[in-house]
């Protein structure tokens, strides 16, 4: 094995000795070369006993200094200093001799890895990626590349640092203090392969093979898999009792041992209080970790358009009570329902440029909205078929149209919602008013330009939103008479206009109003958007 | 439920003859409806009414004073400024432009304040009623 050096040779042997697997030991010497963790198991195995013996058969004073005598050493030691030094529960544990090797490490083949607990042994091997393959099949996505996430149980961490920090690191110490040799160990904590990375060298590439993408970690979707290792489980407990500070119980966490945590206990941790309740090294686990989940989630797909509302009886959204629906579908829902079964999606999340009431309709171009389509099955769609939904909804409604139906990404929201805010609208009102009016009462309004509002917060909403004052400009007016009670108001506002309450005056709390204008008394009896004044999202040739 | 306090069509204050003197909405040496402030959705900060909070004294130039009830129970959003500065309007609009006052009552007595009140209808009844025992 090329990438191991002498002065790996201590830790190979310690740690095979122990019950570690090739893989994690690889990890502990720092080995980055990918293609050697992706080597067959049974293999590794064999190279490194190789490296071992080759090792012992040469003649090098060093080797023999370091391997045999100090292990003795140590027993010898242990022995004349009594109980004392190791009387911490677990703590350095006699290393075996050389010559128990060979069936250390015979055993060691079988035995579960006391670090990765079995994920960079069983968990590599080509039965699981298929199984993982067989659920993301079935789970019947569309996809064109992956992005793999592994949750690892928190006892890995603890064990990790068993071994790296207090087992090896305690080992070469010793060592070096007893041969009186430096062995110029640099581990630094950084070099050692993480065991995540390291899995995901080893996985990425056979999943990638089977299903038939690449792995690609900017991919939007995700397969996501859950290990855990119930025999263990309780092995962070300690930390709570030594760092209490780090585990907050959050309400929504079953455990209050989440990764994060563990780890901030980790680095706090004073060495002896890890050694007095944790054995170094960790002991050999019975059983295999357990992949709880394998999930599949697609990123969210944006549907972005614009939409006409034709009825007065309407709402934008759902109008439910108390459980009671009170007025029959909404427009979102008579948008999203078929999207949804194209796409589909687990749910949908609904948002336009604005809203108007339910007796109000909207005209014209129509108002700009974007849906929000969670962890859709069906991604891709070609403008055709983009196409052929708008007129499935089209034809399966006459109370909304929808137009420039198309694919958008989430940043283009923003435009939508800055419309909502900036951008103009124009109104067309059916206006009543009590005394009589003549063609010439109502012309003036025509010359009326950026006229100032002052509108409290409507008595109608006022039970919902905060009592302010806003202040709203008028830009045009143009009044078409009707008879001597009617005429219609064409109006080009700024965003946010309460429209209704600057006809009839809302109790004098809009300022001022067309009954002040006037002088009379009004009320709306039609409002209808004439258009929304945003050029977004981008005209198709419908 | 919002609720806006009017004067009823009955008041005095509304029958021919009665001039408005003023309107003081300063019902106490600590209490000024006009201090009324509220913030946010749930109108935090409201003066909380109950059904004989004084909402304000109006007197009339013959000399009476007339004290306006809140008659329901709940936070103060709102007195109507308007009639300060323009107290005409409260004897031509009372039923709009010059109400005294805007309620909102607490969402679960909602339904049993609107049970308490008078339709339209009853009112009248009553009306007579005072009408033919007088």
């Amino acid at each position: 094995m090329s990438s191991l050096t002498e002065k790996d040779r201590p830790i190979v042997q310690l740690l095979l000795n122990t019950g570690t697997c090739p893989r994690c030991i690889l990890r502990f010497c720092c080995v980055g070369s990918q293609a050697l963790y992706r080597r067959p198991y049974k293999d590794l195995m064999k190279d490194l006993k190789e490296f071992l013996k080759n090792n012992q058969e040469k003649e090098d004073t060093v080797c023999l200094d370091v391997v045999d005598p100090p292990c003795k050493r140590i027993r010898l030691e242990h022995v004349e200093e009594g109980p004392d030094e190791l009387s911490h529960n677990g703590a350095l544990q006699q290393i075996p001799s050389v010559n128990d090797e060979s069936t250390a490490m015979e055993n060691s083949a079988v035995k579960v890895c006391n670090v990765c607990l079995g994920i960079l042994q069983e968990f590599c091997e080509a039965d699981f990626v298929k199984k993982v393959c067989h659920q993301v099949n079935s789970a019947d996505y569309q996809f064109t590349s992956f992005v793999f996430s592994v949750s690892l149980p928190p006892q890995l961490s603890v064990r990790e640092v068993s071994v790296y920090r207090y087992f090896f690191i305690t080992y070469m110490r010793m060592k070096e203090s007893n041969c009186g040799i430096k062995l110029g160990l640099s581990l630094a904590k950084d070099d050692i392969v993480q065991l995540k990375e390291a899995y995901k060298w080893i996985i990425h590439p056979q999943l990638s093979e089977e299903l038939g993408v690449p792995a690609d970690g900017k991919s939007l979707f995700e397969v996501s898999v859950v290990f855990a290792h119930p025999e263990t489980e309780e092995e962070c407990h300690f930390l709570a009792a030594a760092c209490p500070d780090c585990f907050k119980p959050a309400k929504n966490k079953q455990s209050v041992f989440t990764r994060m945590a563990v780890i901030k206990a980790l680095e706090k941790i004073k060495e002896e209080d890890f050694l007095k309740h944790f054995p170094c090294p960790p002991s050999s686990p019975k059983n295999l970790c357990v992949a709880l989940e394998i999930q599949c989630n697609n990123g969210a797909v944006f549907v972005a358009g614009r939409y006409n509302k034709y009825s007065r009886n309407l709402p934008q959204t759902p109008w439910i009570i108390d459980g009671e629906r009170k007025l029959e579908s909404s427009v979102e829902e008579l948008i999203s329902e078929h999207l949804m079964a194209e796409f589909k999606a687990e749910s949908f999340n609904f948002s336009s440029s604005g809203r108007e009431d339910v007796d109000v309709r909207t005209l014209g171009n129509g108002r700009p909205f974007a849906i929000e389509l969670v962890n859709p099955r069906r991604i891709h769609f070609t403008a055709e078929e983009m196409k052929g939904l708008q007129q499935t909804i089209n034809n399966s409604s006459d109370k909304i149209q929808v137009r420039d139906l198309q694919l958008v990404t989430r940043s283009a929201i923003g435009r939508m919602k800055e419309g909502e805010e900036e951008k103009t609208k124009t109104y067309s009102a059916l206006i009543w008013t009590d005394k009589a009016i003549q063609k010439e009462d109502i012309a003036f309004l025509d010359d009326i330009k950026e006229l100032k509002l002052d509108q409290k917060t409507p008595l109608r909403v006022l039970h919902r939103r905060p009592l302010a004052v806003r202040c709203r400009i008028i830009h045009t007016m143009k009044a078409e008479y009707i008879d001597e009670h009617h005429f219609r108001l064409h109006l080009k506002t700024q965003a946010g206009t309460y429209i209704k309450e600057f006809v009839h005056g809302d109790f004098g709390r809009t300022k001022p109003n067309i009954g002040s204008l006037l002088n009379r008394t009004a009320d709306i009896l039609e409002l209808d958007v004439e258009s929304v004044d945003v050029d977004w999202p981008p005209t198709l040739d419908n | 439920r919002i609720c806006v306090i009017t004067l009823a069509e009955a008041h005095p204050l509304l029958q021919s003859g009665k001039t408005i003197k003023s309107i003081n909405y300063q019902i106490s040496a600590n209490c000024s409806r006009l201090q009324n402030k509220v913030s946010g959705k749930s109108k935090r900060g409201a003066q909380f009414l109950t059904e004989l909070a004084p909402l304000c004294r109006i007197s009339s130039s013959d000399g009476e004073e007339y004290t306006i009830y809140s008659c329901i129970r709940g936070r103060l959003i709102e007195v109507n400024e308007n009639i300060l500065s323009n107290p005409a309007i409260l004897q031509e609009k009372p039923s709009t432009e010059g109400y005294i006052a805007v309620v909102l009552p607490k969402f679960e007595e909602s339904k049993s304040i609107t049970q308490g009140l008078l339709t339209q209808k009853e009112y009248e009844e009553v009306l007579l009623k005072r009408l033919n025992s007088s």
